[in-house]
């Protein structure tokens, strides 16, 4: 039997774990096993490899020639390693990424903690949005006035965004 | 801090003295965080490694909670230094395979280690004994909320924080607590626990080994999805089901007293006798014949001043902590040989096994166990 990750050599560990009702097999080398942290106590999880083995064909149906622009990251390098090259790829994959994260995850949206610039930046968003729809309002009213205070509202916020 | 003070000073968390642990050896929460727009480690070319690195790891030394850390560059240490950091739960083994690129701060305690440029730039952990992965998740927290306003973390409004494998996206958090568990693999109800475990979305294994052949009874119980759920929801549920395991364990326990307390007392008896005299012994068989001795401490069959020394046993009879206290590398069967030394040597004061004082407990009910502060 050949190993699951390398596909080359002969398997010598074999794992079975029983996910949310859902029995898994996975069969692995010896050198593909210690790279994986299998014999890991700490750090090992097989869902993790599991999903990661099954996660290079769910990315590949989304993006099929795409490249990161920030790391150069290909989906092919995904299915090497289950593993994705930088921050961007998530955008740059996101396509193929939406169903894999719905299928691993209790949910598809982030509940918990975020960093605090996170919170400033979301809510600077918003009121530009705000801003930019008040604007198109006073444009289209040929409230030319108000429109010039509204354009210098957003000019200043953007400023702040930068900082 | 040096290399032999980590030796000298075992980690808090191993002299047990968390809520519950009796059962619950020890509590872990580790938070994945990279930095924004660069590449992962694991994608990441040596040089650029090495920047992320220069840029994390002064902003982690000068933590206040990592005043007189060991901090050190995985290319300092050596294999078996690292393998030592690795049984005691302080890196990953995954970590211990890098080199130049990456390192590791830790407090002297032991109770915070941060990985930088493991498979994320930053794998921050606190470990606790007992069950207390609150505690363990607001040490961790604070250290992020630091960071956080030090280092440009990469994140997503919707998706969370973002991290090298989908599998830790959202909130990075991955809450565990390792269990030992001898009463309902002896009654032979783990599988039922297991699985029912695995159906409310959490993980459980073997920590040696996998699946059920679990060596020294000891088991990993930890969330398996990252996003969808807050930290706190993640951890309260984990806590209320370790909760239930440990009640679980208990009724076993008292089940194999009153139902098969003979095949209970040959097992202690016979761990007793093989460990009191043998002169060769695996690894796995350590922990096996250990762990029965140390059900007989929690049943009262040896008295509660002999607790320390077998947790301790635990760890000091694993591979790289025996060649690291005999300062020298053994092969396989010099190893089984000292480790049998070493069990003789601590076990040679150690008194019969009194099955009286059990049947006293057991009418009272259940050993006392501290009440958990969480
Ligand atoms: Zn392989
Ligand atoms: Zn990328």
């Amino acid at each position: 039997m050949l190993c699951d990750v390398c596909k080359c050599n002969d398997a010598t560990v074999f794992l079975t774990q029983i996910l949310e009702g859902k029995m898994q097999k996975v069969n692995l080398c010896d050198a593909c096993s210690k790279e994986k942290g299998v014999q890991d106590p700490t750090g090992f999880a097989l869902a993790d490899l599991l999903l990661g083995i099954g996660a290079a064909e769910e990315i590949e149906k989304g993006a099929p020639s795409q490249k990161c622009p920030v790391c150069g990251f290909t989906q092919a390098d995904f299915k090497k390693t289950g593993r994705l090259g930088c921050s961007v790829c998530y955008v740059t994959f996101a396509e193929g990424l939406g169903s894999l994260l719905k299928a691993m995850h209790k949910g598809t949206e982030h509940i918990g903690k975020l960093p605090q610039r996170a919170y400033r930046e979301i809510e600077l968003g918003d009121r530009m949005r705000a801003l930019a729809q008040d604007l198109e309002k006073a444009v289209a009213e040929e409230n030319y006035e108000n429109a010039a205070a509204l354009r210098d509202k957003i000019k200043q916020l953007e400023h702040e965004k930068v900082i | 801090m040096k290399f032999a003070n980590i030796m000298s000073t075992g980690g808090e968390w191993l002299r047990g003295e968390g809520p519950h642990h009796q059962i619950v050896i020890s509590s872990r929460v580790r938070l994945a965080r990279n930095l924004k727009q660069r590449a992962f480690p694991g994608w990441a070319k040596k040089a650029e490694r090495t920047q992320i690195l220069e840029l994390i790891k002064p902003r982690v030394e000068e933590l206040p909670e990592m005043q007189d850390s060991f901090s050190e560059l995985l290319q300092d240490l050596s294999a078996l230094e690292k393998q030592v950091l690795v049984e005691r739960h302080l890196i990953s083994r995954e970590h211990a395979a890098k080199s130049v690129g990456s390192a590791v701060i830790m407090n002297r305690r032991q109770t915070l280690s941060i990985m930088v440029n493991e498979e994320d730039h930053l794998r921050m952990q606190s470990i606790r004994s007992g069950l207390q992965l609150k505690s363990a998740f607001k040490l961790v927290d604070k250290v992020d909320s630091t960071l956080e306003s030090k280092l440009d973390f990469a994140y997503d409004a919707r998706l969370g924080y973002l991290t090298a494998c989908p599998t830790n996206v959202g909130t990075g958090m991955r809450a565990s607590a390792m269990l030992h568990l001898p009463g309902l693999v002896l009654s032979e109800m783990i599988n039922q626990v297991i699985q029912a475990v695995n159906k409310i979305g959490l993980a459980v294994r073997g920590l040696y080994g996998e699946g059920t052949e679990a060596m020294g009874n000891l088991f990993q119980i930890s969330n398996q999805t990252t996003l969808g759920e807050k930290e706190d929801e993640i951890v309260n549920r984990l806590s209320k089901v370790i909760e239930t395991i440990i009640e679980k364990e208990h009724d076993a326990r008292q089940m194999l007293i009153q139902k098969k307390s003979n095949t209970l007392w040959d097992q202690i008896g016979r761990a007793y006798g093989v460990l009191t005299f043998a002169h060769a012994m695996t690894s796995k068989e350590a922990l096996n014949l250990l762990s029965i001795i140390k059900l007989g401490v929690d049943l009262g069959a040896f008295p509660e001043d002999r607790r320390l020394p077998i947790d301790e046993l635990f760890i000091d009879t694993q591979p790289a902590h025996l060649q690291k206290s005999s300062q020298q590398k053994l092969n396989a069967e010099e190893r089984d040989h000292l480790r049998a030394q070493i069990i003789r040597d601590r076990l040679r004061v150690f008194p019969k096994p009194d099955i009286s004082k059990v049947a006293r407990e057991s009418e009272n009910g259940s050993s006392p166990e501290p009440q958990t502060n969480e």
